[in-house]
């Protein structure tokens, strides 16, 4: 099983705000382990995957110099079940992004009626340490081209968000 | 400058949404990691919605020295030495450190910050700031 937990990004301004579109599919296994025969997705993965989208705005900020990783849920509320079929879109805000870990409030929407809200808390792992690899850096990168940040993105000053083709080296 | 009870309120309010209690939780002498159950990264959390309550800003490491705990220079046998007890002393004197001198072992250290003493460092902030 593959862990991304968000299909697509329409949304990216950096440092500030992502938003990210999740279809509900039958076909997920996941799906079929939470109850047998009642097909909703659990809203751990919701959590996860509004992580995900305010992880890589997080770790895009900092130049994917920083292991962004969820250390805290602050707190989640939901309204209800996620049903095969569902689009999901999931919003993050910058509430802050300091040198040793950021927040994002989030929220889900189900068209336009809105579906959860929570507050999250990333920390950067080594900070400050010069020994870190690459390798995670690349992870997010590919992560983010897959999932078409940089076809949408904008940088702070506004102009299109630009891959670092030099992390790919 | 606000008033003391204002300052405690605010508090209360940051404690709450940061860790999970209830508001009769939060009394002035609980402590934050054994009595409300703050972890290390419930600080960062806690820091800057103190920050955005006051309006002010709290560098890593102010309100909780951490990396007094992590120096060699300070620690011999599991317990701080009284030159590592004279560093917190300065750098927490919004804190009662008393108890904790008398055996001042590393692991408790966490456990010694209370509500009232994070009420102590806001005021002391506030007033040298205003």
């Amino acid at each position: 099983m593959r862990w991304y937990w968000i299909d697509r990004f329409i949304e990216f301004e950096s440092g500030r705000r992502a938003k990210a579109v999740k279809a509900v599919s039958l076909a997920e296994e996941h799906l079929h382990d939470h109850f047998p025969e009642y097909p909703v997705m659990p809203h751990t993965l919701i959590i996860e995957g509004v992580a995900q989208t305010g992880g890589l705005l997080v770790a895009e900020h900092n130049a994917f110099a920083e292991k962004v990783i969820l250390a805290k849920v602050s707190q989640a509320e939901f309204n209800g079940e996620a049903m095969p079929g569902d689009i999901l879109t999931y919003t993050t805000d910058v509430e802050y992004i300091k040198k040793d870990g950021a927040m994002v409030v989030g929220t889900v929407h189900r068209g336009q009626e809105l579906f959860g809200q929570m507050e999250l808390v990333f920390a950067h792992l080594q900070t400050g340490h010069e020994t870190r690899t690459l390798y995670e850096p690349q992870t997010f990168l590919k992560m983010m081209r897959m999932l078409g940040a940089y076809d949408i993105g904008h940088a702070d000053d506004g102009s299109p968000l630009v891959e670092p083709a030099e992390m790919f080296d | 400058m606000p008033t003391q009870e204002e300052i405690f309120e605010k508090i209360r309010v940051a404690l709450v949404d940061a860790l999970g209690v209830d508001d009769d939780e939060v009394t002035p002498e609980a402590t934050l990691v054994g009595d409300l159950g703050a972890e290390s990264i419930d600080f960062l959390d806690i820091v800057f919605r103190l920050e955005k309550a006051f309006d002010m800003s709290i560098p890593r490491g102010e309100l909780f020295p951490e990396d007094i705990l992590t120096n060699a220079e300070y620690i011999k046998d599991g317990k701080l030495t009284e030159a590592g007890l004279d560093e917190v002393r300065k750098r927490m004197p919004f804190a009662d450190l008393e108890e904790f001198a008398k055996n001042p072992v590393v692991g408790d250290f966490g456990n010694l910050l209370t509500v009232a003493d994070m009420c102590r460092f806001v005021e002391t902030k506030l007033s040298s700031a205003g």
